[in-house]
């Protein structure tokens, strides 16, 4: 009897540990793994130049010194089997990119092996950077460059068309969903070209001409602006706890 | 001399108090109310991102209406999922959170709606002039954001209530909430799952 009962506390305690460990299993099986925040561009797939990457921490550190919105680039070897949307708000939430309570952080992410891209937009900037922005800035500016394989293009012009959408200018010239290879249209042309103008000014010209001592020149590495929101500790980069909720819009090629 | 003992006493049970105190809290006495209202909170996002889908829809029905006259059928199907979406949400009780019946009810008029609108969508690919549409292309992207907006509510609210059920099932919770919050129950969560596991498998 003693030993019936002891036996039954045993399995008992044996099934608990089961069930814990159970868990435990599940839970880190479930979520992926995410590449270091080593900055503002994080290259894990290695396809940027390093001028272009040298480009976007300056337009991308402006841009917080500005108005406070966190905006990260980040290129990834794999999905590891998710899809992109489901990888994007997960990784934002796990950086936490964008200000505590304001949630204005946006990611653009880049997975080239699996040819996909996305615009993952945290909660405080999804009235600016909306779903339908967030859609015509991939396909007009970010996929045209990318189907010809020119990586650095078209991560230049899409980060510096999410920055004019969250400057307060709209991107409003539509295309249709898929418009394949064929003969690439003048007024696409005309567009990247104005990009590519803005992305000099924004990216290069201003931290040359006006700030040449400022905290984000674009080549002394990078450097933390103002502190807030606990964004930034020492020299390095960090999110400030934003959240994300699925928002933005994604791309394939 | 007796007073002084009565004052060590009353002074001793103060401090066991205060430790019993802390030792609770610190095994997690708050832990039930916590994490209801994370549950709470998780069901008025997913509540607050169904309704951002039913706000688009009329929109979406009428710019396809002017594209896609002959997709009548699809059309109104969508039409009359949403109002039965809507009409069951409102109708949602206050408990609906415990009530299977309601909960499971509200999941199902919203997959029918979620099965329907992937049904318009479908067939608007057949149409060029509407796919090239700006407009259309606006509220395409927005949907499509606001179904994975939906998706990502609806896994939150899932892990909200985990936690929170695991709270109420396991020891010591399971003690702490029987002693100090009778009230609480084991809350539903989704079982249909999301659209986006039931794509078709493409078979050869």
């Amino acid at each position: 009897m003693q030993l019936a009962r002891s036996t039954s506390l045993a399995a008992r305690i044996a099934l608990g540990v089961a069930v814990l460990l159970c868990g435990f299993l599940t839970q880190s099986a479930a979520d992926p793994t995410f590449p270091l925040l080593t900055g503002r561009v994080v290259d894990d797939a290695g396809i940027l130049s390093p001028a272009t990457r040298e480009r976007l921490v300056a337009m991308l550190a402006q841009e917080e010194q500005k108005t406070g919105n966190q905006v990260v680039v980040v290129t990834l070897k794999s999905l590891q089997g998710d899809t992109i949307e489901d990888y994007g708000y997960q990784l934002g939430r796990h950086w936490g990119i964008g200000q505590k309570g304001k949630d204005n952080g946006a990611i653009l992410l880049i997975a080239p092996n699996d040819r996909r891209v996305r615009i993952e937009v945290g909660y405080g900037l999804e009235g600016q950077l909306t779903d339908a922005q967030s859609r015509i800035i991939i396909e007009r500016a970010i996929l045209p460059a990318f189907r010809r394989g020119d990586y650095d293009a078209g991560v230049l012009a899409g980060t510096a068309a999410i920055l004019d959408v969250l400057g307060g200018v709209q991107v409003t010239q539509a295309v249709p969903a898929e418009h394949g290879g064929g003969p690439v249209p003048a007024g696409l042309l005309i567009w990247l070209a104005f990009l590519v103008f803005f992305v000099l000014i924004r990216g290069f010209l201003w931290p040359l001409f006006f700030l040449p001592m400022g905290p984000w020149g674009g080549r002394g590495g990078f450097y933390g602006g103002s502190g807030f929101g606990g964004g930034f500790s020492g020299g390095g980069f960090s999110g400030g706890g934003g959240s994300f909720g699925g928002g933005g819009a994604s791309g394939g090629w | 001399m007796s007073r002084r003992s009565s004052f060590i006493r009353a002074a001793g049970r103060g401090v066991l108090f205060a430790l019993v105190g802390l030792i609770l809290t610190g095994c997690g006495v708050n832990d039930v109310p916590r994490q209801d209202e994370a549950v709470k909170a998780a069901w008025s996002q997913v509540l607050n991102q169904y309704q951002r889908r039913a706000d688009l829809i009329p929109n979406l029905v009428e710019t396809v209406k002017g594209y896609a006259q002959q997709e009548q059928r699809v059309l109104t199907e969508v039409t009359e999922a949403r109002a039965k979406a809507t009409q069951t949400t409102i109708a949602l009780p206050p408990d609906v959170l415990n009530n299977p019946q309601a909960f499971h009810q509200f999941e199902q008029s919203q997959a029918t709606l979620t099965g329907a609108l992937s049904r318009l969508l479908a067939v608007t690919e057949a149409y060029p002039d509407l796919k090239s549409n700006q407009n259309f292309l606006a509220l395409q992207s927005q949907l499509e954001g606001t179904e994975n907006r939906i998706a990502v509510a609806r896994r939150d609210y899932i892990q909200a209530v985990q936690t929170y059920n695991t709270t109420l099932r396991t020891i010591p919770g399971r003690w702490i909430a029987a002693w100090l919050y009778p009230d609480a129950k084991v809350k539903e969560t989704f079982t249909i799952p999301d659209q986006a596991t039931q794509v078709p498998q493409v078979k050869f």
